[in-house]
């Protein structure tokens, strides 16, 4: 029963994204803050995941909206508006890293060959972490330069699906890849985090992370 | 079925999402009960994908949604909103205007508290800050370098800048002049 509900649920909040987009593009254009405001939060960690800087994310955030907004005529409700908005935030905000890095050669992780195995290199004990460390900035600092840090291809598939949690179907039609790229992808992107973060995690996040003194374990 | 740590590593992001066949699943675990490693490994990658998936590790900026609307509204062509948001704009401006006028005349020209405090730009007027009457900065209240928390009092940023607070180079960075 709760399954159904929320199914209901669900599709409650389709139709009812599909009215909203009916009546901007017929010209309520107000309606669109009442769209957008259930993925404003989402819009902005997105840019944050690939940009790693409060200003640069807040303006392709704002970038990749104001897109969203004139180009609403061109959403054909193939994917959910959600899913058109996060790509849309995700193209931007990987082009301005492109800029910004354009002179700098790409991760090494990135010109590995994806269908290698990736063996583990820390074998810490690492039990559960509770969650109000991430009420320390310092660990928000240390996660987020550890993301940043793998190859786009890996932290984009990452950042669909673990931190937004799409389905691997939606991840690969967004990316254009196969779903197998994506169980590829994702399984070494939370590895290498995992053996990126590991050291630091398993004892009492000091400065003990690897990769904060620029040494990648892969 | 008995299987090999390689075999488990291969297939732990799909046995974390409920992707392996019934046979599979229970060999992993079963692997799991006697490698340390592989149960490390497992451990450590729920730990990522549950601190990662949590709101908390990115934190949205203060005020972010006001500003995204705000330069929403500057690109509405025709919207209510737009000529609504441009007429509060603009009587907001000239209220600031008289009200900065009057201070400065009060104050003695709405300098800064300090000649060597750097002025902020676009604070959000009605965003809640603290000061404290000795002293020369506004904070956000959660702000971690307050010193004298005992003698705070909260006001509208757009009075703490009219009095000739500034803002906090930790906590309002964002809102420094360069």
């Amino acid at each position: 029963m709760p399954d159904e509900a929320n199914a209901l649920e669900v599709v409650s909040q389709q139709s009812s994204e599909e009215m909203l987009i009916r009546r901007i593009r017929d010209g309520e254009h107000d309606l669109f803050y009442e769209l957008i405001r259930p993925y404003e939060r989402r819009v902005y960690a997105t840019a944050f995941a690939v940009l790693r800087n409060e200003a640069d994310a807040e303006d392709a955030a704002q970038e990749a909206v104001l897109k969203a907004f004139k180009n609403i005529r061109q959403f054909r409700g193939e994917a959910k508006f959600s899913t058109w908005l996060i790509q849309i935030t995700l193209n931007e905000a990987r082009m301005r890293k492109r800029k910004e890095h354009v002179h700098i050669m790409e991760p090494i992780a990135d010109r590995e060959d994806e269908e290698g195995n990736y063996v583990p290199r820390d074998f810490a004990d690492w039990r559960e972490i509770p969650s109000e460390t991430l009420e320390r900035k310092e660990v928000r600092e240390k996660l987020a330069a550890a993301l940043v840090s793998l190859g786009e291809k890996y932290r984009d598939v990452f950042v669909l699906r673990d931190m937004h949690h799409l389905s691997i179907e939606d991840t690969a039609k967004m990316l254009g890849i196969s779903t197998a790229s994506v169980k590829t992808r994702l399984l070494r992107a939370r590895l290498m985090l995992r053996d990126l973060l590991a050291p630091g995690l398993d004892a009492n996040w000091s400065s003990r992370l690897s990769f904060a003194k620029g040494n990648k374990p892969w | 079925m008995v299987i090999r740590c390689e075999d488990v590593w291969r297939e732990i992001s799909n046995y974390m999402d409920g992707d392996v066949d019934p046979a599979l699943r229970a060999a992993m675990e079963e692997h799991f009960h006697e490698c340390k490693d592989c149960l490390s490994v497992l451990e450590g990658t729920r730990n990522v994908i549950q601190l990662y998936g949590d709101e908390r590790m990115i934190p949205v900026p203060l005020g972010y949604s006001h500003r995204l609307h705000r330069r929403l509204e500057g690109n509405m062509p025709g919207s209510r909103r737009s000529f609504l948001g441009w007429m509060v704009a603009a009587a907001a401006a000239v209220v600031t205007v008289g009200t900065v006028g009057v201070a400065s005349s009060i104050s003695g020209g709405g300098k800064t508290r300090s000649e060597l405090a750097r002025e902020g730009t676009g604070v959000p007027p009605d965003l809640l800050v603290v000061v404290s009457d000795g002293g020369k900065i506004f904070h956000i209240p959660e702000c971690s370098v307050i010193h004298d928390r005992a003698h705070l009092r909260t006001l509208a940023a757009r009075e703490a800048e009219q009095q000739g607070f500034v803002p906090c180079v930790r906590c309002l960075k964002r809102y420094l002049k360069s």
